[in-house]
């Protein structure tokens, strides 16, 4: 049940803010997320789902992926937070700090109840699960595959490394055993994975860093905590022309080794393997999505 | 629906509104909106108020509304809330499937 549109920057805007939800909708981000607990004050949780629920409802951006982040599955805003983020119809539902796949379970099972009871199709909304702690993490391929509504995991950096005890640094070698285990869970889940934020929104060349890591590992986004993110980390999500080209050169002689029958197939001297030929198809895969348009019948 | 207490929601930033709620007991509905596109979108703007308002079967309240360019569905959210407080309901979600 997992679409195909490109996830690879989340933006989060505030319930709480008028302005702030209006503006979001106008930058680059693939997701934008309408957020009803961390960024809302006690005091206007109410306020906030109208105004998250209506605008999703009525105003959503057409072009974008669009998730609610709900708020803490035991918190007491839970039942009524749902009761709202169905009825809106977002593409998914974000549930934070997820540390058993019980909780999803449940919190998916809420939402196929109030999608019936409510008239709706069931099962299109999808969930997104965030991962904010070492318990998390280690129930993470339980929790991606405890409902297929559960499309992606979110690693949450800064939780995750309070549980840890661990200490936050820009160069994260603090989380790289966490990035690592939530990738290996997700691609075994079959669900997508989404890196944490790199949350110094005026060191570009360190952000431009951080992302190159999250694509070289493999993750499919990231979050972003500004919109100023949103460009460079889209731009390291989507293939470059020369990526492209080797792409389409890897699948032409894959190819062409099928048509002459031969076991081995080489490219610029180089053995081709199946990995490889894995890769170039997820590069292309991924500049269709983001739009590029490729020629000939390799797609 | 019986306004139990004076209540106020939503900012003064801009493309928000501010919608205070008051009793009025057996006086009615008095909506007062103060918009900087009042000359344009006044009428508009009170009528969303009072279609909430008597979504709620309020029919006796003081509603004072400071615009600072909200569109529609914004001045509908913040009313809706603005009721739910005034009358210490919660929001009847069933009624939007």
């Amino acid at each position: 049940m997992q679409t195909a549109k490109l996830k690879r920057t989340s933006l989060y805007a505030s319930g709480a803010n008028a302005i702030n939800m209006i503006q979001a909708a106008f930058y680059n981000e693939d997701c934008l997320v309408y957020d009803l607990e961390d960024s809302v004050p006690t005091s206007e949780k109410d306020s906030a789902r109208l105004l998250v629920y209506n605008t999703v409802r009525y105003h959503r951006p057409a072009d974008k992926y669009v998730l609610i982040r709900v708020n803490g599955i035991y918190s007491e805003y839970i039942d009524e937070d749902l009761e709202a983020a169905v009825r809106a119809r977002p593409d998914a539902i974000r549930i934070p700090k997820v540390e058993y796949p019980e909780e999803a379970a449940r919190i998916c099972q809420r939402i196929t109840e109030i999608e019936t009871a409510a008239g709706m199709e069931v099962g299109k909304i999808e969930v997104w699960c965030n991962i904010e702690s070492y318990l998390g993490l280690i129930n993470a391929y339980e929790i991606a595959t405890a409902d297929p509504r559960i499309v992606a995991l979110a690693l949450g950096a800064e939780d995750y490394t309070a549980s840890m005890k661990s200490h936050r640094t820009k160069a994260g070698a603090e989380i790289f055993y966490a990035r690592n285990a939530l990738l290996t869970a997700c691609r075994h889940a079959g669900v997508e994975a989404i890196d944490a934020v790199f949350s110094d929104i005026n060191d570009i060349e360190g952000l431009k860093e951080d992302t190159a890591l999250t694509r070289n590992l493999g993750f499919d986004g990231k979050t972003c905590v500004h919109p100023r993110q949103i460009d460079i980390v889209n731009s390291f999500f989507t293939p470059s022309p020369k990526e492209i080209k080797y792409a389409l050169r890897v699948l032409e002689a894959v190819e062409q080794g099928k048509l002459q029958k031969k076991g081995a197939v080489t490219l610029d001297g180089s053995m081709i393997d199946k990995p490889m030929e894995l890769r170039a198809r997820t590069t292309l895969a991924q500049a269709e999505a983001a739009g590029i348009k490729i020629g000939g019948d390799q797609l | 629906m019986e306004i139990k207490q004076a209540v106020m929601v939503g900012t003064l930033e801009s493309s928000d509104i501010q919608i205070s709620i008051s009793p009025n007991p057996n006086k009615g509905l008095e909506i007062q909106l103060q918009s900087v596109v009042n000359a344009q979108f006044g009428d508009s703007i009170i009528a969303t108020i009072t279609e909430v308002l008597e979504s709620f079967g309020i029919k006796d309240a003081v509603v004072n509304a400071a615009d600072r360019g909200a569109l529609d569905w914004i001045i509908r959210a913040r009313t809706q809330a603005a009721c739910c407080r005034a009358t210490e309901t919660k929001f009847d979600w069933e009624g939007e499937n």
